[in-house]
Order: C-alpha cells, then structure tokens, then sequence
C-alpha cells in the first residue's frame, strides 16, 4: 500500500513536523513493514522554479524541430534577467508559465543540470515535463501550468505541480486488512502520536430504502452477507478524473481508467471497501448473487475467458454471470467510454470463499487482497455515499434516490478476557483500565469489571477472536519496549542425543581426514539417477522449481558429484568432499494421510497412520573424492584417490561412530554406480550399511566426472548406536612378533585370510597386520603371497618362543586347510 | 701434587719417581688438549690411561717395592692416575659436545619448505554455525528437536493454525509433494517440503509433556528462486518452550541472551509487532550489531511470539495451564551478516575454498 501523507493528514491530526524518520519508527513500532518513505521535495533536488515563456525562436535546421527559449525566471536565476533555454517540446506558447530547472540542479534518477552548449546555442537549464520530474509517463510534452494557478515566476514550482507531499509505501500483515487503508493507517498513526483521527468509516450514509435501487436477490448469503447498490444517471462520460485524484491513484500504483471506475478505486483506498462500477444501461434484468454452476464461462475485465467453479460467487443478469464477485467484473457489464448511467455496488463476501477464488484463478486482485484478510461489513453504505458524492460532483450525475442494501449480519464476536491474562502472557503488570483504555483506543466496546474485561470487537477487526489477540492489542499499543527482559531457568537437560554427537562426530573425521563438507540441493532429474544406474523411484513434487529436477534425492551422490564437477571446473584438481543428510525413500504403497482435525491432540492411531504415510527419510553420510588424495611434491611422489581411500573413509566414518573393527566387515559385490570389481559392500554386524569403491568408468563419462572418481555412501541411521565401551584388556608383558607370508589363491579374499589367522591363532594374539601383497612369475599365475605381521602377547607371563611359533603354526594351518596357502620360505 | 716429606726408600724404582708421575700427568695433559675429536682422543686414552701407559706401568712395579715404601708410592700412582683420568673425562665431555653439535649442524633442513601433502578438509559453516546455536541452549538446559524435511500438510500448516484458506499458506511458497499415482485417485498428497522447522514444535509438543524446551535447526523449503540473498532451500533455527508461566518478558530474556552470546556483549534486540499464525502476540525482532562490517547498526534477525492458544490446543496442550513461546532465525542470513558474506550462492555452490576458509568452526 503506498500513499501521499497529505491524504492520510486529511484524517488524523498529525504533528505539522512530524519528520520520515519519526513515521518510520512510528509505522514499525506499530508492526507496519515500511518499504520506503520518499519526501517527493527531496526528488528534485536545486532550484525547481515556475517560469513564463518570453521568446520562442524556432531552430528548424535539425533532425527534429528544436526551439531556443528565454524564460523569466523572476530573481530565481540572481539576475532577473531571461534564462536561455533550449527545449525539445513544442506543447507550449510564448506567454505560457512553464516548470524550470535552473542548472545544479538534479532530476530523479541523478539527472544533473548543467550550462551547455546543444543544438548551437547555449543552454542554461531546462524546461520540465511531468516524467523527468518523476510524476507520470502519461503526458506528451512539457508542463504547461494553468493559467488559474497562484503562483509567480520564480516561486518554487514544487507544491505547484505536486512534488510536495510523502509517499509512504508499507506492507501489512495478513491478519490485519483494515491497515490496507487510509483509513486503517490513519488510525493507526493515531494511536502513535496520540492525535485525534476521525474515522471515516463512520461518515454519515444514509440508509437502505423501501424500493431497491436495482432489483437484486442474494441466493447464498454465506458467500454474500451484504449488498448495497446506488445509481447515478446522466454521467458526463467525458468528465475527466481530477487531477488531485489520479495523483492519488498514481502514487497507489492504480492506473485511472475513466472517472467511474477511478472512484470506484479511491474509496477502496480511502475506506477499505472494494467496489464495482456497472453499466446500468449494459445489465439486462435484475442481479442474482449465487454460486457459479461448474463449468459456466465469464470474461473477465482482464479480458481472461474464465471457467467457473461451484465454489466461486458470481453477480448474474439475466444474461448469465457479469461479474466474478469480490474478484473482478466482467466485460459485458463494465462502465465504457460512453458510459451515462452507473451503478455502484459495495457488498461484503466470505473471505474464505474469495481467496479459494482467487487462487483458483490465480487473480490476486487489489479487491481479492482485501477481502482474503478482512473488510469491514460496516462500510458498504458509507463506501456508496462517497463514491455517489464523487461522482455527482466530478461527473454532473443525478444520484438515485433509492439505495439498496440487502443485510443478513451475524452476531458481534464478542471476547471475554480475565484482568490477568495480558500479565499472565506478557510478563508486564497492565491494570485492568489501562487494558480497558486501550483496547477502546483500537476500536473495542469495553466493559471493564475487576476480574475481567469483557468486548465487543470493531467490525473492521475480525482477527480479533480470542483472548491472545487482545493481549497483542495491548502489548503492541503498550509498547514493547515495556516488555522488561528475563531469562527463564529452563528444568536440567539431557543434552545432545547420542545420534546427535554421532552426526557431529562423523562431520569432523571426516574434515579432518581431509574432506570438505558441502551441502546441496536435494532435487534430482531422473536422467541423474539413470545415469547412476540408480532406480528413478522418487518422491516427486508436484511444482518443483525446475522441470528438469522435480525429484527428491535417493541417494547423497547426484547432486554431490555435481559440487565435484563444479569444483573441478573451476580449477581444483584435487577434490574430496563430504556431505550429510538426509534422503527421500518413496514408498508407492503409503496412502494418503489421514484428515486430522485441530481441535485438540489428534487420535494417537489417526497421527500414527498419517505418519506411516510420510515417506522415510534416513540420515546418510557420502563422500566423493577424484584427483590426487595425497599430492607428490619435494617429498616425493602423490597418491592418486582410490577406491582404498573411499573404503577407508567409510572405515572412518564408523569409527567416529564407536562401531568396534570387529563389528565391520567389508566384502567384494557389485553395485551402481560403482565399478563391478571396484566396489565394497560395508557391513555391521552383518547387516549392509552401505558401499563404497570406484564409480563405475561408463558413469564417469555420463556424468562427465573425472576419469576413476571414487564415492562412499552410508546410511547412518541403519548404523546401531554404541552402548557404553567396554574396558580396554591389555598386556603390559613383552610381544612376540611372527612375520608369515602365504601363498594362495589371487581370488581368495584378504579380508577372509585375515579372519583364518585370527581364528586359527587362538586368544594369544593381539594383532595381525597385512603389511605386503606381492605377485610373481615365480608363485605362478592366480597365486598371490599375503605377508602379514602376528603380535603374539599372553595377558600374564612372558610367551616362550615355543608358545609364540605354537600359535603362528595354528593359524597357518587354517589357511592352508580353507584355502590351500602355503607358508612361503618354509 | 703434593707430596708428604717420607723418607726415601733407595730401592724405589725410577717409574714411581714422582718427578716421573708428573712428566707423565703433564704429558697427558698436553696429547688430550692435543686431540681435536673422539677418535683422536681415544688413541691418546689408549696412551695415557692404557695397559703400556707410564701409570700403568708404574702401578706393576710397586710390587717390588718393600712393604714399607708400598703405601707412600700406591698413593702417588693412583693419583696420578686420578689425574690423568680427569683430564681425559674433561676432554671427552668437550669433543662429545662439539661431535653433538656437528652431528646437528649437518642434520638442518629448510623449515620453510611447504607441506600440502594433505589438502585440509573443513566443515560447512552453516553445520557449525548450528551446533554453536544449538549448543548454546542445550547448555542452558535445552534439548534440540528434530523432524522430518518431507512433512505432513497438518503438521507445517494446520497444527501451526495455518487452515487451508489461510492467506499465511499462499505467503509461505511451498513445494507440494505429488501424489502417488497408484493411490486412490487422490490428488493431493497432504504432504510438504516443510517450509519452515514449526512442524517441529507440533511433533514435539505431541510427544513429550511439558515442560518443553527445545531448539530445533534444520533445513527447509520455499519456492524461491536461487539468488544473491534468497534460496529454495535454506536452514533455519527455532526455539520452543512450553511451561507454565512463561511470558514474553522470558521470550525477551532469551533472545537478548541469544544475541549477546553470537553478536558479543554490546548485543540486544529490537521488536516490532508482526503477524504469525502459531503466534499471538507476533513480534519480528532486530539485532544491534557492533561489528557489522558497515559499522554497527540493527539488523533484522527473526521472528517471534507467545505460542497461539490455537497451536497448544491441536498439540493436546491446554493453554489455559500452560503457555509457551517459539522463535526462529534464518542460518545463511544469520551467517550472512556476522561473518559479511554477501552471496547466499556461495553456501550453495559446495566450492571448497568457500568452505576451507570457515575450517572446522565457525568462529
């Protein structure tokens, strides 16, 4: 809403130096968002200055017809003598009184004014039209001041031409439409600096009389409560609309579009109340407000062939729909050029039912924005009489006699609040005459009793509904700044969950064992997820942002390997990244959920059957890594990133979530997106948590990743959280150390050796170690030597060498007899 | 060297002439000084101190001495031998220091060589920016919350007061989940993108009793389009209590708390009355920021209130006992301001050099 302060003046007594800066703090601390306070006088800046037109010599030697000027600018130049001018327009006259930009000074836009020489004369400043002075792009040429106007050369031409009031643009809140008025912000300000504001809302209106003044039948009164109507007959049709008025609606943002229908606009902003203007000559018969029947059609005044709803209310002739109430008129029935007879209308409409309206078209209309936050239902008469009143005066009508007003008004709503409520919820110890005071300042009828108070709320106020939204009346009026600040003592916490630090535990291994953690967009293609040899399964949304990605991530890797590419793109070879999150698990045969009211706490079996339909949604870990995962450098060679590297760093991850290396166990499978023989499945205790490898190479050169890109991905959730650790068991007695090298078969696994050595060792060894894998002519094709380092400690005495080659022996002897390995060098 | 005036013995050998024990002491004085490093000196201790040394030799031809003169000329070797032995343990201590100290010498290396052998890894400054929120209030007894990002319509709408026709519903741009195909002929799928982390309030007000107090930081959902300062997907964080006697002037405490705590001790906030459905009263709320890399000023930081009697209702909780209040940031813009970035797709993008240079906190 943006409007002239003058306007807002004509209703509120504010302070004659009220400054922007005061009002700004004023709106705010109202909870009135300001967008901008402009001081139109501050828009042109130096001398602005009203001149009249001595000399006109016309310069025809150019393109375009140019004219060399003198102006008398009075003493505004220091001289008195004529300014010279050079100007492009030729709307004026010698002896017409013009607006004049004397050079320094600026044009909005920062459009400053010189002494220059143009078109072979010199030229000392310029002659103004209505757009360069941030006015109005509507009219051709030059301002030309009437010659009625009371102004002398030289006097400053801004209150002349209008560049002497504030624009205050501000949004309010959806709850509070009666702010989307004069009207509303008058009052307002009126509670800020405490001035007298006189509502005209409560302009007298005459009422409703015997005979209609148009026949009209309300057929739904829940969708219409209140229709008022009033003809003018005899219209000047060419009457134009004042100027003080399409300044107005200039400044609002309304284009004017012909008198009746500008006045229609103006009481909408002056009071509130949204209204239409119709033909009466172009309505056959007499007006219906009904429900539309599915499927009927209306063109609307955007020129928009409409399909109707049963839910939408339309105003009918007896030609069928002419008007999509509260919304938009229609074509057949709207005020034309040639326009003589008018009938105003001022209705009030269910609210519910206009913002299914306009949603349902998708017409957010000045009229719908008001409606779909409130209207008082007071204001259909007054709102008439005004624009009856505008009209006969601007336009010469005859107002009718008859004035109709079909009323079916519901109860007052009224709200009885215990004294101590506002201090129960504040923290501040209001009286209960300071609660009556203002709530009566704010439109309420209070009855103040010692333990409570009880009101009737204004009829512009229907948000007003329950004890809360008074205490905000008085809290907002009190003034916040009343509200004394007091830390409360929350009860002893249990602190962060166990899955909570496991989250941040996992973030930090993975950061510090060189990852960079990124987070991305979940959104999806499905060629993505193809690409990965992922299903495109989904959870999908109806209105993504963009076509190409309207899915939920299945897996943490798409739009991760996309930040890699990104990366690499801009110049980073090396790369390894991580990301936690969560991911989106369709499940096609989850229903719809349950209708759950909000009454009160919702049945437990009803929340728990929506809750099944909500799809699951587990915590994942990934990481993506391509380039050099050490570098080379004076130290020596760099290690290329490996699969080893992912396997590891899902190693890693279980490790910061407490899962004990036994619990892990890591196996060759064959899994997109990975590489078929480069891909480790990760287990705890048994269960699959999740993969780790190479990428497949066909899916680096889809994606266009860099060749042997590798990737891990975990679901966390599916990780068992750790119980209390157990106590650490060592030995303090001496090791014995036992290397063996075996051969075997290439194909047999070394993380099933390793599990042979360890079972066949027995209790007294401590570790095992593979600390070479080496392959040769000479142990043949498919043979491979594991060497591995056995520490051997017995948790009390000193082992004998006898006792330490026992054990080594035992666990050779399980691989030798599962896999057929052979002690090397024995 | 002093000597007792004992008389002579005349058979006394020449080797245990003191005069001789002094050449013998002066002379290994002089070839220790003499050598200049442990190999040397260990020839010269083989010398002097060794089984052919003068001192040695002197000790074997006390035996043929008389008994009497036995004890004078034991004494004399033997200090002579001291003597000898000091000098030699002198020497060595110096030669071992300066070996020591050319064994360093040569051991130095240029220190300023680089190593990034290791490209550092960091974590995201929106994640630690939250676990420092979040660990501020669960230091304050606290806990944090959690839910689901693919919400329930009920629970980020009409639990939080927000009813179908609600205009708040059309200011809130939500992605709406499409509805299965194989269900039955429905077309809605009554589920969200959560656009705000309230649903979390609903979840958590119907799964513990009060006394509530919680935060909840989470990422979610509105269909804006991605620039310098808006994102379809951003985090916030949310705080709720629930107790009885909660008012406002705790809400107040709380938030001028929160911002001392991320904005220093110059910090407090600045509300204006605003519009919420799950709040009533509503208040968005400013921060006095000293540090702003503008120069200190307020900065709009979030929005706030005193749970609606509407909300605690639906969650099973009667506000006629208990009253609450909630608030709620946004993280970027949180971290857009303190730290001065000035493009939100910079959090986005996942460059590692954006995030490297938060390292492993945000601080």
């Amino acid at each position: 809403m943006k409007v002239g302060l003058s306007w807002l003046r004509e209703h509120v007594e504010l302070p004659a130096d009220l400054t922007e800066a005061d009002l700004d703090l004023a709106l705010n601390d109202l909870g009135i968002e300001v967008e901008e306070i402009a001081d139109q006088r501050h828009s042109v800046q130096g001398q602005l200055v009203v001149g009249r037109v001595l000399t006109i010599e016309e310069l025809t030697e150019f393109k375009k017809p140019i004219r060399f000027c003198t102006v008398d600018v009075g003493q505004a130049n220091g001289t008195g003598a004529p300014q010279e001018i050079v100007c492009g327009a030729r709307n004026f006259a010698e002896g017409d009184r013009v607006v004049v930009i004397l050079p320094g000074g600026v044009l909005p836009g920062g459009f400053a004014i010189g002494a220059r020489k143009t078109y072979g004369r010199n030229s000392h400043g310029m002659i103004c039209s209505a757009a360069e002075l941030g006015l109005s792009g509507d009219h051709d040429g030059i301002i030309v001041l009437p010659e009625s106007l009371d102004a002398k050369t030289g006097d400053d031409a801004r209150p002349v031409v209008g560049l002497d009031d504030i624009e205050v643009h501000v949004t309010v809140t959806p709850d509070r439409g009666y702010q989307m008025s004069v009207r509303g912000l008058a009052r307002e300000l009126g509670h800020s600096f405490k001035a007298r504001f006189t509502d005209p809302g409560f302009a007298p209106a005459p009422g409703g009389t015997a005979a209609p003044a148009w026949p009209v039948t309300i057929q739904d009164t829940l969708g219409c409560d209140r229709f008022a109507a009033r003809l003018v007959r005899g219209v000047d049709p060419s009457a134009p609309t004042p100027d003080w008025m399409a300044k107005r609606l200039l400044t609002a943002g309304v284009r004017t579009l012909g008198l009746a229908i500008d006045i229609t606009n103006y009481v909408m902003l002056e009071l509130g109340q949204p209204m239409h203007a119709f033909d009466a000559d172009r309505i056959t018969g007499g007006l219906v407000v009904r429900r539309a029947t599915e499927g009927e059609k209306l063109t609307t005044l955007d020129g928009q062939a409409r399909v109707l709803s049963a839910e939408d209310m339309v105003i009918c002739d007896d030609t069928g729909p002419i008007s999509l109430a509260a919304v938009m008129g229609g074509q057949t029935s709207e005020v034309v050029d040639g326009t003589t007879n008018v009938l105003f209308e001022a209705a009030h409409w269910d609210p519910t039912m206009v913002g299914r309206t306009a949603r349902r078209h998708k017409l957010f209309s000045e009229a719908a924005k008001r409606w779909e936050r409130g209207v008082d239902r007071q204001l259909c008469l007054v709102a008439v009489e005004r624009a009856v009143q505008l009209l006969v005066e601007y336009g010469g009508g005859t107002a009718g006699a008859e004035i109709l007003d079909l009323n079916h008004p519901g109860d007052p709503t009224m709200i009885s609040m215990a004294a101590t409520e506002p201090s129960r919820l504040i923290g501040v110890d209001y009286s209960v005459d300071r609660i009556g005071d203002l709530l009566t300042e704010v439109g309420c009828d209070v009855a103040v009793y010692d333990d409570r108070v009880d009101v009737i709320t204004p009829s512009w106020r229907p948000d007003l509904r329950q004890p809360a939204d008074l205490v905000e009346e008085v809290v907002r009026l009190d003034g916040f700044e009343n509200v004394p600040s007091v830390l409360p003592v929350a009860p002893p916490g249990n602190g962060l969950t166990a899955s909570q630090r496991r989250k941040r535990s996992v973030g930090r291994a993975l950061a510090e064992h060189g990852y960079v953690e990124v987070l991305s967009f979940p959104f999806v293609s499905a060629g993505a997820l193809a690409a990965l040899g992922l299903p495109t399964d989904a959870v999908r949304l109806a209105n993504p942002l963009s076509d190409e990605e309207p899915l939920m991530r299945t897996s943490l890797l798409p739009p991760l390997l996309t930040a890699l590419k990104r990366n690499v793109g801009r110049g980073q070879r090396d790369v390894a990244l991580f990301e936690q999150g969560l991911v989106f698990l369709p499940d096609l045969s989850a229903g719809v959920p349950p209708v759950m009211g909000v009454a009160g706490r919702p049945d437990p079996a009803l929340w728990e059957k929506a809750n099944a339909s909500v799809p699951a949604q587990p915590w994942h870990v990934a990481v993506v890594l391509a380039g050099e995962f050490e570098r080379s450098g004076w130290w020596g060679p760099g290690r290329a990133a490996s699969w080893s590297d992912a396997v590891q760093a899902a190693r890693e991850v279980l490790s910061a979530a407490a899962v004990p290396d036994a619990s892990i166990t890591v196996a060759a499978v064959q899994q997109a997106p990975w590489h078929p023989g480069r891909c480790a499945a990760i287990s705890v205790d048994g269960a699959v948590v999740g993969y780790a490898g190479e990428l497949h190479p066909a899916v680096c050169t889809a994606l266009d990743l860099p060749k042997r890109t590798c990737a891990m991905e975990l679901d966390l959730d599916a990780v068992p959280l750790p119980g209390p650790t157990p106590p650490p068991v060592f030995s303090t007695f001496p090791p014995a150390l036992i290397d063996v090298a075996l051969v075997l078969a290439s194909e047999v696994p070394a993380a099933q050796v390793e599990a042979a050595l360890t079972e066949g060792a027995g209790p007294l060894l401590e570790s095992v170690r593979l600390f070479d894998v080496y392959t040769s002519e000479q142990l043949g094709t498919g043979q491979r030597s594991l060497a591995y380092k056995l520490t051997f400690r017995a948790p009390d005495r000193t082992l004998t060498v006898e006792e330490a080659v026992a054990a080594r022996d035992a666990a050779v002897a399980v691989t030798a007899q599962r896999f057929g390995a052979v002690l090397r060098g024995a | 060297m002093t000597y007792r005036h004992d008389p002579y013995d005349p058979k006394q050998a020449a080797m245990l002439d003191p005069a001789a024990l002094d050449d013998a002491v002066a002379a290994a004085d002089k070839a220790f000084a003499d050598a200049n490093d442990l190999d040397a000196l260990a020839v010269q201790k083989a010398a002097h101190l060794g089984d052919r040394s003068a001192v040695s030799l002197a000790r074997r031809e006390i035996g043929a001495l008389p008994p009497a003169a036995k004890s004078d000329a034991g004494k004399r070797v033997n200090e002579a031998r001291t003597a000898i032995q000091a000098a030699y343990d002198a020497r060595h201590v110096v030669l071992e220091a300066e070996q020591a100290q050319r064994v360093l010498e040569t051991e130095a290396v240029d220190v300023t060589l680089p190593w990034d052998r290791r490209p550092r890894g960091a974590r995201h400054p929106l994640t630690t920016l939250m676990e420092r929120v979040g660990d501020l209030f669960v230091g304050m007894g606290y806990e944090i919350a959690e839910g689901p990002e693919v919400e329930l319509e009920w629970a980020n709408f009409d639990a939080l007061n927000i009813s179908p026709d609600h205009p708040a519903r059309g200011l809130m741009d939500t992605f709406w989940v499409k509805a299965a195909e194989s269900a039955t002929g429905a077309t809605e799928s009554g589920l969200v993108l959560r656009t705000h982390t309230s649903p979390v309030q609903a979840r958590t007000m119907l799964s513990r009793k009060p006394p509530i107090y919680v935060v909840v930081p989470g990422r979610v959902y509105r269909t804006d389009e991605l620039d310098a300062t808006h994102a379809p997907v951003f985090h916030q964080v949310e705080g709720l209590v629930v107790d009885k006697g909660i008012t406002m002037a705790h809400l107040k405490g709380t938030l001028d708390h929160f911002a001392r705590a991320m904005f220093g001790p110059d910090a407090r906030t600045r509300w204006r009355p605003h519009y919420f459905p799950f709040t009533e009263p509503s208040a968005e709320f400013d921060v006095w920021f000293a540090e702003h890399r503008d120069g200190p000023r307020w900065v709009e930081w979030g929005g706030c209130g005193m749970v609606n009697p509407n909300v605690l209702r639906a969650c099973g909780i009667d506000p006629e006992v208990y009253s609450g209040f909630a608030f709620g940031m946004g993280i970027e813009r949180t971290l857009m301001f303190r730290n001065g970035l000035s493009d939100m797709r910079e959090m986005i993008e996942g460059d590692v050099r954006f995030t490297r240079a938060f390292g492993m906190e945000v601080h």
